[in-house]
């Protein structure tokens, strides 16, 4: 899915997404959503056309769009893995356990390893407290993450 | 002389009538109910420290440093976004408030740099001021940290940091000094309506963004400076008050460009103007400005001003700079000459609608009482002269019938032939916001009928319920379909007609309008409009509520311009949308001053007042006061004068600020009858396109540069304020003055309001118009006089000024410009944001980076035939003439209709305009031309032949080529 594809192609299938919910209320959360979904990032060409199918500006777009982190202006890895930064997974080790993974991955936030099989991202609280430190790979949470528990997100990026 | 001070309310006042008392710091306040505690703390006396608050936008409670204590309630609310309530008891300034701000300004200052005594806006601060205001001593986080001031901290670069966005040519973006306060984003989608700003990013990576991160020039910017205005650091700043520093004394005056009549602060550095600054108190713009009167005044002091009177015997002649004297005698003995030899009737005069009331009225004084005959006319002749004889038929006075508030009131609007966001720009953002709605308010629905779809039709939080794109020239049509449906529909006000209006008059209008063939559905075949379009608009207009027209020259110029400014009034009438806030019939007048020239008598026809020449009482008032035998037949009209030249009746001219060879119609014909003139005279600030065919050239002044009155679309009587002194040694009222007395006239006035006086003595409408009570009032809305001794925002309350409403029947006939196989595309004309008419003024400014040149808008469709590609050079031919210039490929117009600018002296849109024009006034018919289009590599023969007999004829002796 994270496919680079043409201009025309992006213009098209966006519009349609557009279409089809434009009529929510409130609809470019869910558009910017649907839009990710289908293109593993938010291309920056998506955001006028927006614009113009909602009666916005460009900017008011643009400022939704980057006020949520996210949101990505890129395509990401194959694998998606964030790490909470957040106080109670501070407070439980996670800066070790970052460092550990920066390690393994030989990569820094926010970047994708060169075979392009996972980005490292960091996020503010997962509502995970409990079970800190909390990871999430491609949308599904881990919890109190050890080194067992990271071999097995490594083999499973590493498939 | 010192600033004109304004004070800020920090936020909107309230409307509401019920009125609330409460108690802040000990003092007890009573306001309307819905205003904030900031500011009725503000109107108590009492100022509370605020950063992200500003009135011109509604509150925001960002910035934490207006917290205030309330008693009986936890906490420390804003102050800004909480309303009074009645008994309340407010402190403003406790212990705890004093901790809590000054913790707050701790955080802003940490983030933001110090070099104060060389900032720009140091002395104009509200961030300095505010640090001032909680006795800030001391940043206990220091000024090192995490920030966007530095590009480089401790010699890494500085992710964070963002250069200076200079791209703007009048204001810069310096995002190292924004405090995130959101006031430029708010006053972008609030005040302007265009939401070109935003902030990105969410934290430390907050920054105001044009567009998608774009330049200034890039985005979707127009420059109306609202931002510049609303910032409260040096984050945006005038590129004026960079290179010059803050001013030190300002004057209230006028902005000399669109009929809006915008108020400005002109604001001073001795005899520099540092930056005009909308005005809050101005009754026409409430504060709010556009990117001409902002910041287009570059022109006024311009290299290509020209400063000393000239004189040549032939157009082909080198100019000689002469004295005044020399030119006012040498004048005064040609026309005297002329008129010895071919008769009192060989000369005239065109008065203009860019100078001041008083400067008007002296020129048609100087050629009804000194020339002794009524050839003067004005610009309005090619603009708005149909809407002065349609709404005098219709009302009995030829003037707007609201002001510019009561757009806040109407329900449906009509834009009919009129572009207001490019070519009214101020009066565009107050419709906009009236067309968003605003909290509990719906907004009101737009109509609008344009071949070309304006940016109204569709722009950002606006969209127009109905569009009808009809084909040029078919506007009576489609306003007689409108009434149809009306009448036939039973839609029609009939109380309001009874009362108002004459009742067998509308029987009449309204026999003849339901008649089959002016149904939408027969007329759809000619106009093009889909009949259910018309159906839709006429039901809505008549059904919605408060309904009010808004039309410009797309109305005017054509050669039923008249009869369409009488379907316009019919339709008001029919729906009894007449005679209150909210309603109404208002011409959107072109030039800062048309109205006002042509309630000075610029009219060959009338004497100021609009009363006619052959009236004998009338003529009897200015007689005596003038102590001449005036003229009771008409004198000549623009076109007359320049057939009459043609034919060699014709001989002289004196032209006060008007560019005819440009702006008036079929530039061969006026060119032939200027060159046919022993003496044409221009009186200008540029050697412009007529002064090719001069023979003695008064130099004129500015706006800035004289005192006067100028009278806006919604007949408003605004102050012109001299700021400095006349480059050219006299103000244009000088110069007319003294060549009357050359001309042996005995004209002593001292100053302008003396001119008023007399206007007033003599004009009943003027009665009570006088600088001093102009003084007092800020502004007054025309009839001002013992029966209105404040004006009339709104004309026709109890009555027509006629009596009773005529309804006057109007059938469609066809202009005689058609299209063929020779000329299949019929070619309108328009307007631009940042260009001004023919561009004199704004060509003379930074403003060309927006439209560097007028561009051919077609269809893809038209442009795909013809082999054309966007950008390609392009020759456009009519019967008249061709000219070429780029085309510009977009679907806003329609198949078959082809637009473009007039803003470019070397396009010559005009070369193409036939002398067609409106049956009644001989207003130009500009915005029809059939045409043909096809490929071109440049200029024409034409346009050669026009640039070098430019060149040559504004060389002057002993100087390099005068440059234009």
């Amino acid at each position: 899915m994270n496919i680079r594809v043409s201009a025309s192609d992006v213009a098209e299938r966006t519009l349609g997404i557009i279409r089809d919910l434009k009529h929510l209320e409130g609809p470019m959360l869910p558009i910017l959503h649907a839009i990710q979904a289908e293109f593993g990032y938010v291309p920056e060409e998506v955001k006028p056309l927006i614009a113009s199918e909602l009666n916005l500006s460009r900017a008011e777009v643009h400022g939704v769009v980057t006020f949520y982190h996210e949101f990505r202006d890129h395509p990401a890895g194959r694998h998606v893995l964030k790490l909470c930064r957040a106080e109670a997974c501070q407070a439980m080790g996670s800066d070790r356990l970052a460092d550990r993974v920066r390690q393994l991955l030989g990569i820094d936030f926010h970047q994708t390893t060169l075979d392009r099989a996972v980005t490292l991202e960091p996020v503010f609280c997962l509502g995970l407290c409990a079970c800190a430190p909390a990871a999430m790979l491609d949308g599904e949470v881990y919890g109190r993450v050890d080194e067992h528990c990271l071999s097995e997100i490594m083999a499973e990026v590493r498939q | 002389m010192s600033l004109v001070h304004e004070i800020d309310y920090g936020t909107p006042a309230s409307r509401s009538q019920a009125q609330v008392s409460l108690t802040i710091d000990g003092r007890t306040i009573t306001v309307p109910e819905g205003t904030s505690i900031m500011r009725a703390s503000m109107e108590a006396g009492i100022q509370v420290p605020k950063l992200c608050a500003t009135d011109m936008v509604d509150a925001f409670g960002s910035c934490r440093l207006c917290l205030v204590e309330i008693e009986g309630r936890n906490g420390t609310p804003a102050s800004c976004t909480t309303p009074v309530m009645p008994g309340m008891v407010v402190h403003t300034q406790t212990g705890r408030l004093k901790d809590i701000r000054r913790g707050v300004m701790e955080l802003y200052i940490s983030d933001h740099p110090l070099d104060c005594l060389t900032c720009a806006a140091n002395g104009d601060c509200e961030l300095q001021d505010m640090a001032g205001a909680v006795g800030l001593r001391d940043v206990r986080y220091g000024y090192e940290g995490d920030n966007h001031v530095k590009a480089r901290n401790d010699g890494a670069i500085n992710a964070k940091w963002m250069p200076k966005d200079e791209s703007n040519p009048y204001f810069t973006y310096d995002p190292s000094k924004c405090i995130v306060c959101s006031r430029c984003v708010r006053a972008c989608e609030e005040v302007q309506g265009t939401f070109a700003l935003t902030i990105e990013g969410r934290g430390f990576e907050s920054r105001v963004s044009p567009g998608m991160h774009e330049h200034f020039l890039d985005s979707e910017c127009v420059s109306c400076g609202a931002c510049v205005q609303a910032c409260p650091t040096a984050t945006l700043t005038e590129k004026s008050v960079i290179a010059i520093g803050q001013p030190e004394h300002s004057a209230v005056t006028t902005c000399a460009y669109c009929g809006v009549g915008c108020s400005f602060k002109a604001e001073m550095r001795g005899e520099e103007l540092v930056r005009m600054v909308p005005w809050k108190d101005g009754q026409a713009n409430r504060g709010h400005s556009c990117v001409k009167g902002r910041f287009a005044y570059g022109y006024a002091t311009h290299k290509d001003r020209i400063l000393n009177p000239m004189i040549r015997e032939n157009i082909s002649d080198l100019w000689r700079e002469v004295t005044w004297e020399e030119a006012f005698a040498h004048v005064a003995s040609e026309f005297r000459r002329i008129q010895y030899q071919y008769g009192r009737e060989s000369i005239g005069g065109i008065t203009s609608s860019r100078c001041t009331n008083e400067e008007t009225f002296l020129v048609q004084k100087l050629i009804r009482a000194g020339f002794g005959n009524n050839n003067v006319d004005t610009c309005a002749r090619v603009c708005h002269s149909p809407t002065g004889y349609g709404l005098g038929q219709a009302f009995g006075t030829s003037a707007g019938t609201q002001n510019f508030d009561s757009v806040e009131q109407s329900d449906v609007v009509i834009v009919i032939g009129a572009n207001p966001t490019d070519g009214h720009p101020v009066f565009g953002s107050r419709l906009k916001k009236r067309l968003r709605g605003s909290p509990g308010k719906e907004g009101a629905k737009l109509i609008v009928i344009d071949p070309r779809r304006i940016d109204l039709v569709k722009t950002p939080h606006v969209e127009a319920a109905y569009h009808l794109p009809l084909q040029p020239g078919t506007n009576v049509a489609v306003m007689t379909a409108l009434a149809h449906v009306i009448v036939t529909e039973g839609l029609f006000a009939e109380q309001f007609i009874r009362e108002r209006c004459d009742w067998s008059e509308f029987e009449d209008w309204a026999a003849f309008v339901a008649e089959e063939q002016h149904s939408p559905e027969t007329t759809e075949k000619f106009t093009g409009v889909p009949a259910e379009l018309v159906r839709g608009a006429a039901r809505l207009y008549a059904t919605g509520g408060n309904g009010a027209i808004y039309y410009g020259l797309g109305v005017t110029e054509h050669s039923q311009g008249s009869t369409t400014v009488m379907a316009i009034a019919n339709l008001a009438m029919a729906t009894g949308n007449i005679g209150r806030p909210g309603v109404g019939v208002n011409p959107l007048r072109g030039q800062n001053n048309v109205q006002g020239s042509c309630d000075m008598g610029s009219f060959p026809h009338e004497l100021p007042g609009y009363r006619h020449i052959s009236d004998d009482a009338t003529r009897d008032t200015f007689e005596k006061l003038w102590g001449v035998t005036l003229n009771n037949e008409p004198g000549l009209r623009i076109p007359n004068m320049l057939d009459a030249a043609v034919e060699g009746t014709f001989k002289g001219i004196y032209i006060q600020g008007e560019d005819i060879l440009q702006s008036d119609p079929d530039t061969k014909h006026v060119s032939a009858g200027l060159a046919a003139m022993e003496c044409v005279v221009v009186h200008d600030l540029f050697l412009n396109e007529t002064a090719n065919y001069a023979h003695v050239f008064l130099p004129g002044s500015t706006f800035l540069e004289k005192d006067g009155t100028f009278t806006n679309a919604e007949r408003r009587i605004n102050r012109v304020r001299e700021v400095m002194s006349p480059k050219n040694g006299y103000a244009d009222w000088e110069v007319t003055q003294k060549l009357a007395q050359s001309m042996g006239l005995n004209w002593n006035y001292a100053h302008p309001s003396q001119i008023m006086d007399e206007i007033a003595a003599s004009t009943p409408s003027f009665a009570g118009v006088s600088y001093d009570y102009l003084e007092t009032m800020g502004s007054v809305q025309w009839p001002c006089n013992e029966k209105f001794p404040v004006g009339s925002p709104i004309m026709h309350v109890d009555g027509f000024v006629r009596g009773k409403g005529k309804f006057i029947r109007t059938e469609y006939v066809a202009t005689d410009e058609r299209t063929g196989p020779r000329f299949p595309l019929l070619l309108t004309t328009g307007r631009i944001l940042s260009q001004y008419n023919v561009g004199a003024q704004t060509r003379r400014t930074e403003n060309a980076a927006w439209h560097a040149e007028d561009r051919l808008e077609i269809h893809p469709h038209d442009a795909e035939q013809r082999g054309i590609k966007d950008g390609d050079w392009i020759k456009l031919a009519s019967r008249s003439g061709d000219t070429s210039l780029r085309a510009l490929i977009t679907d806003r117009v329609a198949p078959g209709v082809v637009y473009t600018t007039f803003h470019h002296p070397d396009t010559q849109a005009n070369v193409i305009t036939t002398d067609f024009s409106d049956w009644a006034t001989n207003c130009p018919e500009y915005k029809v031309t059939a045409v043909q289009v096809s490929p071109s590599n440049g200029p024409t023969e034409w346009q050669e032949d026009y640039s070098e007999l430019s060149r040559q004829s504004r060389r002057i002796a002993g100087k390099l080529e005068a440059a234009e």
